[in-house]
């Protein structure tokens, strides 16, 4: 028989998974609704106007449009496949959260029980997240296949090979951040972030590892399919890549994955260069207000380079990611080894 | 510490829950009328031609990359005990690593050297 304690410890992983989880099922509606604003905005045009105020009822409108959409499979397509593949993309993406603090513990006022803004700290932390998240491309290689269509296994194989190769550089990026803070586990690595070098500069390790993060950036741009690295979506030589056989809820899977995706890489920025929660100077230290509004930022640059940059050529890709990015995060790894030995 | 890994589990069924829960809501309210038209594959409108796309003609390209992804995989998975603890084991291991990547880089330029990396 289990004791008390670890009955509650158990409860509260659950209540907190399930809060964790229905937050990220439902944030891509005001992302959807955010990026097309942005993106008309950018344009220089008005964006969704029509459906409530500043068109902010849109993306509930999309949804419920999508939920009563018929569930169309290809007679060709593998059946059973083209239907595990939008979870097989989806649940890893979920699956990463597991291990991704929010902030460090704050006090329930009323039954007054500490409790910690983060599901679990794993000791290995970043190595499950990229381990877990590197599963998604299953998901997409499945889908593309599954459909038996042309543009989505070019979709799916073009995919894959985008994301292995610029998972190479992201991971290697990553190990700068962890030679610096001696620990996988993303609390460390945010608390060792805080105070400043000289008194005046912020101790993020933005300030210590630039390469590493100019790396990491770009290799989270490809990995999370963002334009200028778009290619698997390509509309205008693939259609709409791997998932263009699928519609209704599969489609809006797929959907939910590359903002999940998005927001994934801009939390792992934040928590891994830009000091998690800890405020920048002298400002007040609030850590969630610090959190939300840093991966804000992040989410909106990536929707400002969406719609500001054209999307590269394939042999490019391959181009920037093995050439260039690979022996430059192996040279980061040389640099920050002999400036911390 | 087995606690700390039992969230990944539940949070998988959680998903997978509420995943198949959207499922299934959606296979009751959506129409359903399937016809010949609609259910073959998408080719920009033209009758599909060619072989099925699942007879997995690709450019073998992409299986060279997927080669060399997993000697880099590899790698990395040495890398990361290494990062944590390189501070205490000091030079010697710092060389040591290098010495280890080198020999992973001597296949790396030779791939690169043979073309494998030029995408024509």
């Amino acid at each position: 028989m289990p004791d008390i304690n670890t009955l509650i410890e158990v409860a509260l992983i659950i209540v907190k998974v399930i809060v964790v989880s229905l937050i990220l099922f439902t944030l891509p509606i005001p992302l959807t609704w955010i990026e097309r604003k942005v993106a008309g905005h950018i344009q220089v045009r008005l964006g969704p106007f029509r459906v409530g105020p500043h068109g902010i009822l849109q993306p509930v409108a999309d949804m419920i449009k999508l939920m009563f959409k018929e569930d169309i499979a290809p007679d060709k397509a593998d059946k059973w496949l083209f239907k595990f593949a939008p979870l097989f993309a989806m649940v890893p993406a979920f699956a990463v959260y597991a291990a991704i603090p929010f902030g460090d513990k704050i006090t329930i006022p009323i039954i007054n029980k500490e409790v910690t803004l983060y599901i679990s700290d794993m000791n290995v932390g970043i190595l499950y997240i990229l381990a877990v998240g590197g599963i998604s491309v299953y998901g997409i290689i499945l889908g593309g296949w599954a459909s038996n269509s042309k543009y989505a296994l070019l979709g799916g194989i073009r995919s894959s090979a985008q994301m292995i190769s610029y998972e190479i550089a992201l991971t290697f990026s990553c190990i700068g951040v962890v030679m610096t803070s001696n620990s996988l586990s993303l609390l460390d690595i945010v608390k060792l972030q805080s105070g400043t070098i000289l008194g005046f500069i912020p101790h993020w390790n933005i300030i210590c590892q630039p390469i590493g993060f100019a790396i990491f950036f770009i290799a989270a741009l490809a990995e999370i399919n963002r334009i200028p690295f778009d290619l698997p979506e390509d509309e205008g030589s693939l259609a709409a890549g791997y998932h263009v056989e699928y519609s209704a809820m599969k489609f809006s899977f797929f959907m939910l994955t590359e903002y999940l995706a998005m927001v994934t890489a801009s939390v792992l920025t934040v928590i891994l260069f830009f000091g998690g929660w800890n405020a920048p100077l002298f400002m007040p230290e609030i850590p969630i207000f610090w959190f939300v509004a840093k991966v804000g930022f992040f989410i909106y640059l990536f929707m400002w380079i969406r719609f500001t940059l054209p999307r590269y050529r394939y042999d490019q890709l391959m181009t920037i990611g093995w050439k260039i990015l690979l022996p430059l995060s192996l040279l980061n790894i040389l640099l920050t080894g002999l400036f911390l030995l | 510490m087995l606690l700390s890994y039992l969230p990944v589990l539940v949070i998988i069924g959680f998903v997978t829950f509420l995943a198949v829960a959207v499922f299934f809501i959606n296979s009751i309210v959506s129409p359903n009328n399937p016809y010949k038209d609609k259910l073959s594959p998408w080719e920009c409108g033209m009758e599909p031609i060619g072989n099925d796309a699942s007879a997995g003609h690709f450019k073998v390209h992409f299986f060279i990359i997927a080669i060399l992804f997993i000697v880099f995989d590899a790698e990395t998975l040495y890398l990361f005990p290494w990062a944590v603890v390189f501070r205490e084991l000091g030079v010697v291991a710092f060389v040591e690593m290098f010495i280890f990547i080198g020999i992973l880089l001597i296949g790396f330029i030779y791939a690169w050297a043979k073309g494998a990396l030029e995408w024509v």
